[in-house]
């Protein structure tokens, strides 16, 4: 189940968490899957259940162009359910039977218990008796929460050695999710009534201090860090870790090229230091933060 | 409905028992309880005593075993579960799935709650944690409205406990990982939200700057109210313009909302602050004491403020009732 | 001793304040009486209760500055080995320094106002260490410190008149603020 047998990290793609232009999410799929280096690609609006529709047109032709392309296609639940609507749009994703549900909340645990599945990253696994139980409900795949520590990561993949073990390695990395909306607040509209305008932010919005020191990213219901987590130099010790795969989070950035640096410097053809200037250059004026990794403020970024 | 009331101190516990508290939560002086801060909280013997007192005065003790255990180190939460159990604890508040898990097998005749930083914000969810681990009742996430707190309860397969006054999470409780981007410390794994130790406050001639982790987190003005350091109730600017872009410094106050929550269906009531002195405990325990008294007895509540203890000396009905939805 | 300035003009929920002119007429009183007193009720407060810095843990060894707004005086705070200390002027390597007005001092010693809503109302403001002044609240408001009872005891035979002046005066500083609330 488990690539960390033969040595070579997966590199997977996380599913798209801005609002895009329809046309726009679909052509990203469909280069990723021509393009990209990436093993696994995890699909579905899982922010906001209110852009769901907009995807549903383009989805089974993004999923079946992965496919043909030899991606393995996780479809993603939604953070947050509490309408009804929510609770309907994640029951029907337990109905799919011929792709793995990447859960992100535990309200679909009870339909898939005992089906193979995924875990996202915004299940609360912190130890290894949470990944244990997973496990034991069939979880194969767990993408852990971007904050532990990698002392954290290591003895959660000791302990199921049979779950791959993905961690957050690239992208602005997502910190909250709230029942309100903040692009519909700071645009002074009702959550009801948003106009959709999280679409004029394909990155985000920047949110600063007073001070104005860039902060946060505002993502319609989602609260991201305004620097993107970046793994490379890490990739060794989380290999020696037992993490299977390393999860890159689409940014509006060329991610295809993104994917190109990571495997470059996982199979040795580029050391860190030239991956993370490529990095730097593909993703310009964002600063890198892998803080969360070493025990300390997420924000920071230590070499 | 039960009065479900906070102590961070032995005598925290004792004056809530005295206001009229049905049941008191508190928790372990380590990182096993969502707010592990600094001088607060119990030993193992204060605990025990703390219950024995409850339970002479007929009040029931519920012990917040509520982060998520530390990977290789889950012992320590293991040990917090065993030693609530022998104290007598009336019910343990668990958040994580691993620990469920443990106390269910361990101590299957133990009642256990649903902690909101495990976020079970819907029947289906909560029919999980029912099912998984005989959970006998689940505090709801402060991001719901009544309506939907009465539909959830209607269809949930346990009992359902929510917040009625104190401080609010503005992001969905135990998924928040603000502080930690900041600070290095969550709640989730240290039990601590923006911690005092990460915060400086700055005196300026302009009034006092707050200043997390390095951040200015908020701006003062010399007589202007305040609330606590924390990221979602802090000022910053977007492109938009400049404020409290998540948040007001508030407190949530849901006093006008009682007949609406008994009559959605909710077993308890909770107030929030465990961080809270003693003067905080004891007046608004009396003060959700009386007017529960005041709805059972189909009297008018003498509503008397409480805003001196609110954030920003303002409080709102929160989700309860969605202004913003 | 202690005069209350007119309950009308204090914001909603604040304590009374000494006025401004029994301050300045206070300065230049000698502080070594009132140290003595002091260090007489410290003594009282750490027999009745032994384990009170317990609750300081890491703390123990923090020094706190506490600044009456309205009095000529300010006090110093060490836990181990237990220092009350009052000085004209708060020395500059405190760990932490704490301002309010006495009431609010008195109040906070014991347990009758809640710190958070001090800081709420601005009418605490703290610098320095923010953890240490935490550790500090919890371990003063878990003590359930009772300022006439402590104080009086010094009197020896004098106590029950003592107490019942002190009572009084407990009153009439604190009193505006039982109007409100129950503060």
């Amino acid at each position: 189940m488990s690539n960390s047998s033969d040595g070579r990290m997966q590199l997977s793609l996380g599913p798209v968490l801005y609002n895009w232009a329809p046309d726009r999410w679909r052509d990203f799929y469909f280069a990723i899957a021509d393009e990209a280096p990436v093993d696994v690609v995890a699909v579905g609006e899982i922010v906001c259940s209110k852009r769901s529709p907009f995807f549903d047109d383009h989805l089974p032709a993004v999923i079946e162009r992965l496919r043909s392309a030899g991606k393995q296609v996780l479809l993603g639940s939604l953070i947050l359910v509490s309408q009804r609507r929510e609770r309907r749009q994640t029951e029907e994703l337990a109905a799919v039977t011929d792709m793995l549900i990447e859960v992100n909340d535990l309200t679909c645990l009870r339909a898939l218990a005992g089906r193979r599945h995924a875990i996202g990253p915004f299940v609360n696994i912190y130890s290894e008796s949470a990944a244990a139980f997973h496990a034991a409900q069939g979880a194969a795949r767990i993408c852990l929460p971007p904050e532990l520590p990698l002392s954290s990561v290591a003895a959660i993949a000791a302990g199921v050695p049979d779950v791959a073990i993905e961690v957050f390695a690239f992208g602005r990395v997502p910190l909250a999710i709230s029942a309100r909306c903040y692009h519909a607040r700071v645009h002074k509209l009702a959550k009801d009534n948003c106009r959709f305008v999280c679409d004029k932010d394909p990155d985000g919005l920047a949110l600063k201090t007073l001070e104005q020191q860039d902060f946060l990213t505002i993502n319609g219901v989602q609260t991201l860090s305004y620097t993107c987590t970046n793994l490379l130099g890490d990739a060794g010790r989380l290999r020696d870790a037992g993490v299977a795969s390393l999860r890159l989070s689409p940014q509006a950035c060329d991610m295809v090229a993104v994917a190109k640096v990571f495997r470059g410097v996982l199979d040795g053809r580029d050391d860190a230091e030239g991956g993370n200037r490529s990095l730097a250059a593909l993703y310009p004026n964002v600063p890198f933060s892998n803080g969360f990794l070493h025990g300390s403020a997420g924000v920071s970024y230590l070499s | 409905m039960e009065l479900i009331c906070p102590a961070g101190t032995p005598a925290a516990l004792k004056s809530a028992i005295e206001a009229g508290a049905d049941a008191i939560y508190c928790g372990f002086n380590d990182e096993t309880n969502a707010r592990n801060f600094p001088g607060l909280n119990f030993s193992r013997d204060e605990m025990r005593r703390g219950i024995a007192l409850a339970h002479r005065s007929g009040a029931k003790v519920l012990v917040a075993i509520n982060t998520f255990p530390r990977a290789g180190g889950v012992d320590l939460w293991h040990r917090a579960v065993d030693d609530a159990v022998s104290a007598g604890a009336d019910a343990l508040i668990l958040a994580d799935i691993g620990l469920m898990d443990y106390a269910a097998r361990r101590h299957p005749n133990q009642r256990l709650h649903v902690s909101v930083q495990a976020a079970a914000a819907n029947p289906d969810a909560i029919a999980f944690y029912v099912e998984a681990f005989g959970a006998r009742r689940v505090v709801l996430p402060r991001v719901l409205s009544v309506p939907e707190i009465a539909e959830i309860t209607r269809e949930a397969a346990c009992e359902t406990e929510v917040f009625v006054f104190g401080g609010l999470c503005v992001m969905a409780e135990g998924r928040c990982s603000l502080s930690s981007y900041a600070t290095g410390k969550s709640p989730n794994m240290q039990g601590v939200c923006s911690p005092a130790s990460h915060v400086v406050y700055q005196q300026t001639p302009q009034g006092t700057n707050s200043r997390l982790g390095g951040f200015t987190i908020n701006r003062f003005g010399p007589d202007e109210p305040a609330g606590y350091p924390t990221l979602c109730k802090g000022r910053f600017s977007t492109e938009l313009g400049t404020g409290y872009i998540f948040e007001d410094p508030v407190s949530l106050d849901a006093t006008t909302l009682l007949k609406g929550l008994r009559d959605a269906g909710v077993t308890a009531l909770k107030i929030e602050g465990r961080q809270r002195g003693r003067a905080y405990v004891d007046s608004v325990v009396r003060h959700f004491r009386g007017a529960l008294d005041a709805l059972a007895g189909g009297r008018e509540a003498d509503i008397a403020s409480l805003k001196p203890f609110t954030e920003g000396q303002a409080s709102t009905v929160g989700a309860y009732r969605k202004t913003w939805k | 001793m202690w005069s209350m300035s007119d309950p009308s003009a204090a914001r909603s929920g604040s304590l009374p304040v000494i006025p401004p002119l029994l301050a300045v007429a206070m300065r230049p009183l000698p502080l070594l009486p009132l140290q003595l007193i002091l260090s007489g009720v410290l003594q009282r407060i750490l027999q009745r209760n032994p384990a009170i810095f317990d609750r300081l843990g890491e703390h123990s060894r923090a020094r706190f500055g506490i600044e009456p707004t309205d009095l000529p005086f300010s006090f110093v705070v060490e836990a181990s080995p237990p220092r009350l200390g009052v000085v004209h002027v708060l020395p500059r390597d405190l760990d932490a320094r704490i301002r309010t007005s006495l009431a609010s001092l008195l109040a906070l010693l014991e347990g009758k106002v809640d710190g958070d809503a001090l800081m709420f109302s601005r009418d605490l403001v703290i610098e320095g260490n923010v953890e240490a002044i935490l550790a500090l609240r919890n371990a003063i408001d878990d003590a359930q410190l009772d300022l006439v009872e402590e104080l009086s005891s010094l009197f020896g035979p004098l106590g029950r008149p003592a107490r019942r002046a002190l009572a009084m005066a407990r009153e009439r500083v604190l009193g505006a603020s039982h109007r409100h609330g129950g503060f």
